[in-house]
């Protein structure tokens, strides 16, 4: 099954023990156990089907169409999806096909970057307030209402004007404006394992302050925040898509799936010429969705409270 | 008496809080023998656990240490750099925490977690060694299938082998002082009995002297050799257990007795201490038990002079102005090993006396 390769946190935020052989039946490691709730979620498995399905696609591009996603062909424009060109071709003649499963790799690694830098950011500042706590603490949970409170695409059109559209700004400004979720996520994580009585019970058999960190509270962490990563990147390609459809993204001739649909702006294109405009967008909203499932379904597998008691 | 391994003097820990300063722990002296288990007993906030988190130099803020000194093998571990405290932690005083459904890390096998604590402070110690010793732990605290239990997580572990585990966490670097916080608090009746008569061979097997945080009276009388009985902060007695059980010298101590159910006087009604204990935030002036004390009976000096231990008897203290009205009280509970306040079950208790 797909899915069980699909499901990096639940085994990178449990170390497995090296010493110790896989056990036949009665083992339970907790990792194990939320694969299982994992896999029990239908709805998260397609999702991860079709996620595992978009990006092999979006990777193996150059394999499965023959075109060049920018070379111009005036001489066919705007042709209906035939034999030669099986999504038809734009406005200028490029195979829509070809340049929807290029527009994939942008798309995907413009939301996947983008939540990564918004974890990084949120990890740090979320982990600080948490273990500092105090006027540190309310700094960066004020910092992280402001930036909450402020729209992104705003932030996005005022520094596209000033430095100009690019695919780098794009990753930077949608991390910097999504880092509060992680931070917070982070923050009480950290606040309720200060708590925990075995990272008390760690100090008292003699550990220091960064071996905890490492050993008790970077593993304890890494599950959920997988999770907000995870519904991060749905966010963010739907953010590349918008910022991309009003051109202050991804610039053309470079293909992503928001410029794709910049075509929609037009009436007539859009009541008589659908192959453009339909295959981006249902891509976009097909991908989203499934990042959604996966990330509800991994929310429930790592956190057993949120959804049925699967055992 | 020999040197002791552990002596607390004039110990002073204060909590800063919104309403004003806590004095947790106001000057309380005690000492711990090589070899002896110490009870410390007393209700909840009477400051057990806070001294002897103290010992291991894990106040943390809004807490400090306000004053004394606390020797251990000769040396100040007030004044113990953090590095030294780190070799003792785990080291030297091996610590047991009340609930061991919390105390180890949910998503770490019980092995790697004895393995943790073996290699924090046997930095040389193989992997494969490590391991080897763990297994060997498990099957000294009475885990059965030691070899397969290492490999499971805490979930698959009952409450009782998980407080062994954490045991064999306490003891796995030989340590010369075990600190047992509310060892069996959390546990069933019946698992009690068996992790106090484990924790009482681990512990004359390492030959290392315990000081045994309880607010249970039959775990002290099953357990220890000597008790400190703590009331807001303060050390109010302290002596043998026999002493104290048969003849204690302090009215709190004599409410302590009086509040246990008594199974050899079938009916006879349970006496609790009327009132609770006092605010810490504004203890009462003089003897912090007068509101409650049936010795009272506001008595001036009760209410302004402020008790010291005096002592009562060999090795007996207490720190009541008026400890002679209590000579030859009889308290109305048997002495321990008579059974009735006894979980583990009086027989065998006194079969290994």
């Amino acid at each position: 099954m797909t899915a069980v390769e699909l499901t990096p946190p639940s085994p990178a935020g449990v170390p497995p023990v090296p010493a110790t052989p896989a056990r036949k039946v009665s083992h339970r490691s907790p990792a194990r156990l939320a694969l299982r709730r994992f896999t029990r979620n239908r709805l998260a498995v397609v999702g991860a089907v079709v996620l595992v399905a978009v990006i092999v696609a979006a990777l193996a591009a150059p394999l499965l169409t023959p075109y060049d996603p920018t070379a111009v062909d005036l001489g066919a424009f705007r042709q209906a999806p035939s034999g030669a060109h099986l999504l038809g071709t734009d406005s200028s003649g490029r195979d829509v096909l070809t340049r929807l499963l290029y527009a994939g790799r942008v798309s995907l690694s413009v939301g996947l970057l983008a939540s990564l830098v918004a974890v990084a950011i949120g990890l740090f500042f979320g982990a600080i307030a948490g273990l500092v706590g105090g006027f540190v603490d309310s700094v960066v949970m004020r910092a992280t209402d402001i930036v909450l409170s402020f729209p992104s695409i705003i932030v996005v059109v005022v520094l596209a004007g000033i430095l100009g559209p690019s695919v780098t700004m794009l990753v930077v400004v949608m991390g910097a404006t999504n880092w509060p979720t992680a931070a917070r996520v982070v923050r009480g994580l950290v606040l309720s394992l200060r708590e925990q009585e075995y990272i008390a019970a760690a100090r008292a058999a003699g550990a220091r302050t960064g071996w905890i960190l490492m050993r008790h509270v970077v593993p304890a962490a890494l599950a959920p925040v997988s999770v907000v990563a995870t519904l991060l990147v749905a966010s963010t390609v739907l953010n590349e898509a918008a910022l991309s459809f009003l051109g202050l993204g991804v610039q053309p001739p470079q293909a992503s799936w928001g410029n794709m649909l910049n075509d929609a702006q037009n009436l007539t294109l859009i009541r008589t010429m659908p192959w453009m405009w339909l295959p981006p967008g249902l891509a976009i909203a097909a991908t989203v969705l499934a990042v959604n499932f996966v990330g509800d379904g991994l929310r429930d597998a790592v956190d057993p409270r949120s959804g049925g008691g699967a055992r | 008496m020999a040197e002791p391994l552990l002596a607390i003097e004039d110990l002073a820990v204060e909590f800063r809080t919104e309403d004003g300063l806590v004095r947790a722990v106001d000057r309380v002296s005690y000492e711990v023998h090589p070899g002896e288990v110490v009870g410390l007993v007393g209700e909840s906030g009477s400051g057990k656990s806070v001294t002897a988190m103290s010992v291991l130099g894990l106040i943390r803020q809004p807490g400090r240490i306000a004053g004394g000194s606390i020797r251990f093998r000769g040396r100040d571990l007030r004044t113990a750099s953090e590095r030294e405290m780190r070799a003792v932690r785990g080291g030297e005083i091996g610590m047991i925490f009340q609930d061991p459904m919390t105390a180890l890390n949910p998503v770490m096998t019980v092995g790697a977690q004895i393995v943790e604590a073996l290699r924090l402070h046997q930095r040389r110690m193989s992997g494969a060694a490590a391991r080897k010793r763990a297994v060997e732990l498990l099957s000294l605290v009475g885990v059965p299938n030691p070899d397969t239990r290492f490999g499971q997580y805490p979930h698959e572990y009952s409450g009782g082998m998980r407080q062994r585990a954490m045991i064999a966490m306490a003891i796995a670097n030989d340590p010369v002082l075990i600190i047992a916080d509310e060892p069996t608090t959390a546990l069933d009746v019946t698992i009690q009995a068996q992790v106090l008569r484990l924790l009482r061979t681990a512990q004359r097997e390492a030959g290392s002297a315990t000081i045994l945080i309880t607010h249970d009276l039959g775990v002290i009388a099953e357990l220890a050799d000597r008790v400190v009985v703590m009331y807001a902060g303060r050390v109010v007695e302290h002596g043998d257990v026999h002493t104290i059980f048969s003849a204690p010298r302090h009215p709190y101590t004599v409410g302590l007795m009086g509040s246990l159910p008594n199974l050899a006087e079938q009916g006879a009604p349970l006496r609790p201490i009327p009132g609770s204990p006092p605010s810490l935030l504004d203890p009462p002036g003089g003897c912090p038990f007068h509101p409650r004390c049936t010795l009272s009976q506001g008595r001036q000096r009760c209410r302004v002079e402020r008790p010291t231990l005096i002592a009562v008897g060999a090795a007996h203290a207490s720190a009541c102005h008026f400890h002679d009205e209590l000579a030859g009280v009889a308290p109305g509970v048997p002495v321990p090993g008579a059974g009735a306040t006894d979980p583990a079950g009086g027989t065998e208790a006194e079969a290994l006396r």
